[in-house]
């Protein structure tokens, strides 16, 4: 499903170069649940960020279902990104001035479904998470375990082929950690691939590999 | 790739639920702000232009008319004038008209008490103007503007109006170098001269306007004005002619000249009237207005980029999720102008409503006080509606090129707030 090949990433700060990955070479399969860890700044969340073609790698290659990634123009890569991932955020990322339901439909809208196709979907995604119930309310009406469960169902309500999730938990109580990776059992026994950053061991229990970055490399 | 449609309609989705949201005082506040452009743009040239236009239309009404016709030059008169006058009674299209006769002469005051004879008498120069007082009433409604004791009675004789710009008290503002009399009031005898004939009247009233032709003119009647210039033949100097709404000015100009009036006067519309420097004076107001408008233009549509420079700034993570989400550019962008199109049109919809709901009739029941005209608000809706659409594109060029500038950073910068 995923197959990267010597991804490196520099970062440049003036005349400051900081190379964070340094040669990563992994594959994905289909319907694994893959855990990235390690330490504050190892690199993890950057390389999340390459394979879910939120950034560009330095050098190297990824190929997501047969589709080399790096040779796609910008516009293509934002279409690839609208139709085959799901993203969710340490923050959870939702757009404050969108109710639940709103916050799930953009990117149906985006795919060209109609407003009554979207809110179906929307809601049957929410109706998922156990929100289905809080559909009209907006962000600031939601407690943060309520949000980050929104914004799995607006990550996952477009089907996409792999789930990339940036320290969901971090910002959750154990309570409602524990819930975000219940839905993410729940995702992954129905075959969902998910790639999850997490630097917390105890919510790694439910995947099937953990990758560890350690000075720029990747090891199992 | 997203094609336009389904850009243009999450733009849309996402634009509509950014405004419905929003900080309803920040919004009443853009609102209010383009409303002022709006306002700035149109009524600064509206009342640069109103000065002028104002002007002419107190010339059409107390002097033109809608078609005045004059002596040709070189012409003592208009001949054949009663031939003139005698059509004019019968068109049942002319709601008004008056006959002018119109004389150079000298008028004296205060003679009877003069001791000094070494200094000036009190006299001036002034045009004398015959008329049939209560033509020229129902034509120009002189009697309105008489501004001390009354209008010429049709039933007297021996008395007469004068223009207040011939008047010491009225005039001082001219300067030296213009003469004028002094210590004149209504019942006061005058000594006027035509020629060589010379005659007492009695001053009626002193009529006052800000259209030279009426306050710098003295009024008798005709009768006085035939005896008193020793005028044999009935010719005038000066017809001006009101029509109703069913024919135009230039339509009523061409029956006259089809009738072949025009061989024994000069036949123009009031517009053609309108001497040239004041039309070149409307032109150089209205591209003044412009100028000042279009520093209002800019000072909106910097409004406008910086409101929507900040709230793009403030929601670059946002605008960054979006585009990670799969949003395409196209769709951010055309939510940010879709807030843009809605700060201008509400500004221009509210500054419309105010200027013809309010200030208009304002203007209208209370013209601005210049000394040369009473300033009208000139807003005709064709002007209004293009400056509508000029501010609308500028908003939209203002909101565009700020959500542009957060459009094209990086996503991953934007979504980690770099």
């Amino acid at each position: 499903m995923i197959t990267a090949s010597n991804i490196t990433k520099t970062f440049k700060n003036g005349s400051v170069e900081t190379q964070v990955l340094k040669g990563i070479d992994l594959t994905i399969a289909q319907g694994e649940f893959v855990a990235i860890m390690g330490k504050s700044g190892a690199g993890k969340s950057t390389l999340l960020y390459q394979l879910g073609l939120l950034d560009h790698p330095t050098t190297g290659e990824i190929i997501i279902d047969g589709t080399n990634t790096t040779s796609l123009s910008h516009a293509d890569r934002t279409t690839f990104r609208l139709n085959e991932l799901g993203y969710i955020f340490q923050d959870y990322a939702l757009l404050p001035e969108l109710t639940a339901i709103e916050n799930v439909m953009v990117p149906l809208l985006m795919q060209g479904k109609s407003d009554e196709e979207a809110r179906a979907i929307s809601l049957a995604s929410l109706d998922r998470i156990g929100l289905a119930h809080k559909e009209n309310n907006l962000p600031n009406q939601l407690s943060g375990g309520e949000q980050q469960r929104v914004s799995i169902a607006r990550a996952v309500a477009h089907n996409p082929k792999i789930l990339f999730a940036d320290e969901p938990t971090a910002n959750l109580d154990s309570e409602s950690g524990d819930a975000v990776l219940a839905i993410f059992k729940d995702l992954h026994d129905k075959g969902q691939t998910i790639v999850m950053v997490t630097h917390e061991p105890e919510y790694t229990v439910h995947c099937n590999r953990i990758i560890t970055i350690a000075d720029g490399k990747a090891s199992e | 790739m997203a094609s336009f449609g389904q850009s243009v309609r999450v733009g849309i989705f996402l634009g509509t639920r950014q405004l419905r949201r929003a900080n309803r005082s920040t919004t009443v506040l853009i609102i209010s702000i383009m409303t002022f452009t709006f306002l700035n743009l149109v009524v600064v040239s509206g009342i640069l232009v109103g000065l002028i236009v104002g002007g002419n239309i107190a010339n059409r009404n107390q002097y033109t008319g809608d078609v005045i016709a004059t002596t040709l030059s070189g012409k003592g008169a208009i001949d054949h004038s009663q031939d003139f006058i005698a059509t004019l009674a019968h068109d049942p299209q002319v709601t008004a008209y008056t006959a002018r006769f119109l004389g150079g002469g000298t008028i004296e005051a205060n003679y009877k008490t003069r001791t000094d004879f070494a200094n000036k008498a009190n006299s001036v120069g002034a045009q004398l103007a015959g008329v049939d007082p209560t033509q020229e009433d129902n034509f120009s409604h002189i009697s309105n503007y008489v501004v001390e004791g009354k209008f010429l009675d049709p039933t007297e004789s021996g008395y007469i109006v004068l223009g207040s710009d011939i008047l010491d008290r009225y005039s001082a503002s001219f300067g030296q170098g213009f003469d004028s009399l002094k210590n004149v009031y209504p019942g006061d005898t005058v000594k006027v001269t035509v020629g060589t004939n010379t005659r007492e009247f009695i001053v009626k009233g002193i009529v006052k306007s800000k259209v030279g032709q009426v306050s710098l003119r003295s009024f008798i009647s005709n009768a006085d004005f035939i005896q008193l210039s020793g005028r044999t033949d009935l010719d005038v100097n000066e017809i001006a002619v009101e029509h109703n709404a069913t024919i135009t000015d230039d339509q009523m100009k061409a029956r006259l000249v089809a009738d072949g009036f025009d061989k024994n006067a000069q036949i123009q519309t009031a517009t053609e009237a309108i001497p040239d420097f004041l039309t070149q004076i409307k032109t150089a107001f209205s591209l003044l207005g412009n100028l000042i408008g279009a520093i209002g233009i800019v000072v909106g549509s910097i409004t406008i980029f910086i409101v929507v420079f900040i709230n793009a700034v403030t929601r670059k993570k946002f605008i960054g999720i979006l585009k990670g989400i799969g949003v395409s550019p196209l769709a951010i962008q055309v939510s940010y102008l879709l807030q843009s199109l809605f700060y201008g049109l509400s500004g221009s919809l509210l500054g419309s409503l105010i200027l013809y709901g309010l200030l208009v009739p304002a203007f209208n029941a209370h013209p601005l006080n210049f000394p040369f005209s009473d300033g009208i608000l000139v807003a005709d809706v064709p002007t209004t509606i293009v400056r509508i659409i000029i501010l609308l594109i500028v908003t939209l060029i203002a909101g565009y090129i700020p959500a542009r500038m957060i459009i094209k950073k990086n996503t991953l910068d934007s979504i980690l707030g770099r």
